[in-house]
């Protein structure tokens, strides 16, 4: 794994995976454990009047049902970031659709399910901010609320030769990740030990433990594996303090597992988001400005801002600049991350307004990527490293970009109409503080501890790699430990940042284990060359169980020195039907220029997932609210659509190889959420050129192009 | 509390109850601030019997337990017989993840009561390998990576599985299609239908 593109070896995981052995959150086996089903509320603003619970307390096999008149008392002010503010029956206020009102717990799943519609809840409703368009904007006192001006926009735009001033809109969109959130929790004493499908281990326990009032120490987060988390899984949610404190009512442990309804209530969701992009530029392409305006909703109690333009601060050069990020109030739950927040809906706008300046000037899409390419950020930060180019030339040749006529509706294949459309991604390079501890035993076996989560994105097997790699030794012989509280600190796997902070912290955790096995053996290097049988000498010869090799690893000045971001280009092709208004994806071609890669196979698998997600973007997925109630009307996956097999054609990914000597020990940016990036306005744009009809709602659905 | 027996007539004749429509915001989409009406869903308690004897056949080894009617095979095999591999990822029979063989026929555990397969042979993904040796269709899903996150895995595959013992066509399209049951959210589809083909050539 010397090169920039690490050995395609197969996921060090994926026995357990395939033979049904992973264990996720709901599954762990507890003696005497019991279940606990949330009751929600079923008005979007108002208040309890009073929880009928007599039935459902006298159902068979009911142990408790915890309303605000007898829940724990618990603190969950959020404290920013991922820290949500979370309604956890601490008050009678309701504030949105589906917030729990109370939990029962009964001996089965099927008694606690049956008790808790027994449960009859009074509601006095209030007024509820319901409608997006009907709220006025507020500018968010957080670091992205902060408008960032460059030179004078306005002004450029109005002097502009050739000028795009359009509004797009990404509805509210749900994860719906396959494995629904699960908690079991267990207290010993004033101990909690809480198993939790969660994208981050130590936010995890730092939430509970602040609201329990006990010390972190005394709090265990477990999360082995989860089934998706795409953003959802990236802060604790009521459902998981909600099972800790029924466990401590009721004394025993407890689990509680979302239902799919359940999954669109408090759990996060992509915040519908309008934007304007206003485009100025010379007549030969060049931009003289770019506006970049959004407002997008967050809930009545808490806040989360996406930075939605922050991508048009990054992907073109200009010297006129205007980027605002604004929210509206609304009586639904907090939106929150989902896969690449920010710039999956912000690329939808920018990467749209490029394809209609492109039209609007004559001037190809490609080549107009090309011609507003920049060597620095808006604050004139020079990249650490930049492959928009390269990853824009070798995807326009494999998708054969060149055989396509830029006139819409001007290809056809027998009666469908044939378009080409094509984006530009990027995605920025996070990286946090982290630890690792790598343990070289006796028996010449490795084992590595981090607390990051493996989401499904092949942490296990990357890191497996990496330090078998910094020992010389084969992968069979490391054993790779992740998703426990207990383990050295990792950041939440969000981001993009896990690999660049934990995988950083494993390379020198066994650079350090190596270095003390070298000073074991004289300092002579051959020593360790060895392989297994060697190492195992040289541990056993210092009468240790194992030499421990830790390390803390953590950003430093390069973050303020380089602007940090991955590039990519994403070309699409499809068909569409004029008399029906169907839209088929029918190939997909991305290129992606992401650092170093440490592992071929589970690399173009992640950026196979981003290429499903924009398709899904593009055409199907749209949470929807009733204004008149407030209420979400398709939340279950008969009526939230996400892509199916049969909505995937073949997505041919290529690796552009980059050597990124700044951004971090492992020389790697992050590669899970990029792949979205502009995966959506590639498809709007095929669509485009495919029928002439411009398609600035998502989803692309067919009464908008019968329209 | 004296429970009223519910027939299917007295059920109909109370759900028609006016109350009832306006609880469910038929009637009334919108209500004022000042009427702070007061909504209420009225349910009505369920009934059936308790806890009855029920055999299966899983994997070829029979449990003899106690469950009631209402447990789904789905629940039975994670919460009773600890066969957590078979997945819930919907509970309404529309993401596959629960999929399981009955008599080798793809099943969706979540919408089958465990009491409706006794004396039927259940598969589940715990039943699929031969000991250590993986079926070809598990081997096949880690050899073109079909998988991230995993949970949607025992359910594709056992679908794979009872898909080839269809004798459907194996082409690209319709394998997509016939395995358009089964929702990976993860997004491995080419991967699924690539390791799919290729235990299907193996076998052709």
């Amino acid at each position: 794994m010397s090169g920039l593109v690490g050995a395609p070896i197969d996921r060090v995981d994926g026995r357990l995976k395939v033979t049904g052995a992973a264990t996720y959150s709901a599954e762990v086996q507890v003696p005497g454990l019991v279940y606990g089903v949330m009751v929600l509320s079923t008005v979007a603003s108002g208040s309890v009047a009073r929880v009928d619970a007599d039935a459902a307390r006298k159902a068979p096999g009911v142990i408790e049902v915890m309303t605000s008149a007898n829940a724990p008392r618990v603190d969950t002010k959020g404290t920013g970031g991922g820290d949500r503010t979370l309604m956890a029956l601490q008050d009678d206020t309701v504030r949105y659709d589906r917030q729990p009102v109370a939990v029962v717990v009964a001996d089965t799943f099927e008694r606690a399910v049956d008790a808790a519609s027994l449960v009859r809840v009074r509601y006095v409703r209030a007024p509820a901010a319901t409608s997006f368009e009907r709220e006025p904007d507020y500018q968010p006192q957080s670091a992205l609320g902060a408008d960032r001006h460059k030179g004078d926009a306005q002004a450029a735009l109005a002097q502009a030769a050739v000028k795009i001033d359009q509004t797009y809109v990404v509805p509210a969109e749900h994860h719906n990740p396959m494995e629904p959130h699960a908690t079991v929790a267990h207290w010993e004493g004033d101990r909690l030990t809480v198993y939790d499908a969660t994208q981050g281990i130590m936010q995890a326990r730092r939430k509970l433990a602040a609201a329990f009032g006990v010390p972190e120490t005394n709090v265990r987060v477990i999360s082995k594996f989860i089934g998706g988390g795409f953003g959802g899984k990236g802060s604790l949610w009521p459902h998981a303090v909600l099972a800790a404190m029924a466990a401590k009512l009721v004394d025993r442990p407890v689990k509680i597992v979302l239902s799919r309804p359940q999954m669109f209530g408090s759990v996060g969701f992509r915040p519908h988001t309008m934007q304007r992009v206003a485009l100025g530029a010379a007549r030969d392409g060049r931009l003289t400005s770019i506006i970049h305006q959004s407002s997008a909703q967050t809930s009545v109690f808490d806040e989360f801002i996406a930075g939605t333009g922050m991508l048009s601060t990054v992907l073109y050069g200009t010297p006129n600049l205007l980027v605002t990020h604004r929210l509206r109030k609304l009586n639904a739950a907090t939106p929150t991350f989902m896969r690449a927040p920010g710039e999956a809906c912000g690329s939808f706008a920018l990467e749209s307004a490029m394809d209609e300046l492109a039209y609007a000037t004559g001037i190809d899409p490609v080549q107009l990527r090309l011609i507003n390419d920049t060597n620095t950020d808006a604050e004139g930060r020079p990249f650490s490293s930049r492959s928009l180019r390269e990853c824009l030339r070798v995807a326009a040749e494999r998708f054969g970009w060149s055989r396509r006529d830029p006139r819409p509706a001007s290809m056809r294949d027998g009666r469908l109409l044939v378009g080409l459309g094509m984006a530009a991604a990027t995605y920025p390079t996070h990286r946090s503080a982290a630890a690792a501890l790598v343990q070289v035993r006796a028996d010449g076996s490795v084992v590595v501890r981090s607390s990051g989560v493996d989401i499904g994105t092949g942490a296990y097997t990357v890191f497996t790699q990496v330090a078998a790699e910094q020992l010389g030794l084969p992968v069979e012989r490391v054993t790779m430990e992740l998703g426990d509280s207990t383990y050295p600190n990792a950041p939440n796997a969000g981001g993009s940042q896990l690999t660049a902070s934990a995988g950083s912290a494993i390379k020198l955790a066994a650079l350090d284990a190596r270095a003390k096995l070298l000073a074991l053996a004289g300092g002579n290097a051959a020593l360790l060359r060895g392989g297994p049988e060697a190492i195992a000498a040289l541990v056993q010869r210092a009468g240790v169980a194992a030499v421990e090799g830790t390390s803390d690893a953590k950003p430093g000045e390069e973050q303020k020195t380089f602007a940090q971001h991955a590039f990519g280009a994403q070309f699409v092709e499809v068909r569409v039907d004029a008399d029906l208004g169907t839209v088929r994806v029918v190939r997909f071609v991305n290129a992606f220029a992401c650092g170093r890669i440490l592992n071929e196979k589970t690399a173009k698998s992640q950026y196979l997932g981003g290429a499903v997600w924009g398709i899904g973007m593009a055409l199907l997925e749209h949470t929807r609210f009733d204004e008149r109630s407030g209420r979400i009307m398709n939340a279950n996956l008969a009526e939230y659509l996400v892509p199916v097999n049969a909505d995937v054609p073949a997505v041919e990914s290529i690796i552009v190889p980059e050597d990124d000597p700044h951004v971090n020990e492992l020389g790697v940016k992050g590669i899970g959420e990029i792949g979205i990036v502009g995966a959506a306005a590639a498809v709007a744009n095929a669509v485009y050129h495919a029928t002439g009809k411009r398609v600035r709602d998502l989803p692309i659905t067919p009464e908008k192009l019968l329209a | 509390m004296s429970v009223p027996r519910m027939t299917r007539r007295r059920f109909l004749r109370r759900a028609a109850l006016p109350t009832i429509a306006a609880s469910l915001g038929l009637g009334e989409p919108r209500l004022s601030a000042a009427a702070a009406a007061v909504a209420s869903i009225t349910v009505l308690p369920a009934q059936g019997p308790g806890a009855i004897p029920v055999a299966l056949t899983v994997n070829g080894r029979v449990y003899e337990l106690r469950i009631e009617p209402r447990v789904t095979l789905l629940d039975t095999l994670r919460e009773r017989l600890a066969l957590t591999g078979t997945k819930k990822g919907c509970d309404q029979g529309t993401c596959g993840a629960c999929t399981v063989l009955v008599d080798g026929r793809r099943t969706n555990a979540c919408l089958t009561l465990a009491v409706m397969v006794q004396g039927k042979a259940v598969t589940t993904i715990e039943g699929l390998a031969d000991g250590n040796r993986l079926h070809p269709m598990q081997a096949a899903f880690i050899e073109h990576d079909g998988f991230q996150c995993g949970y949607c895995t025992p359910g594709q595959i056992l679908s794979a599985v009872a898909l080839l013992s269809e004798k459907r066509p194996t082409d690209e399209a319709s394998v997509r299609e016939w395995m358009s049951g089964n929702i990976c959210r993860c997004g491995a589809y080419p991967n699924i239908v690539a390791a799919v083909r290729s235990v299907a050539g193996q076998n052709a």
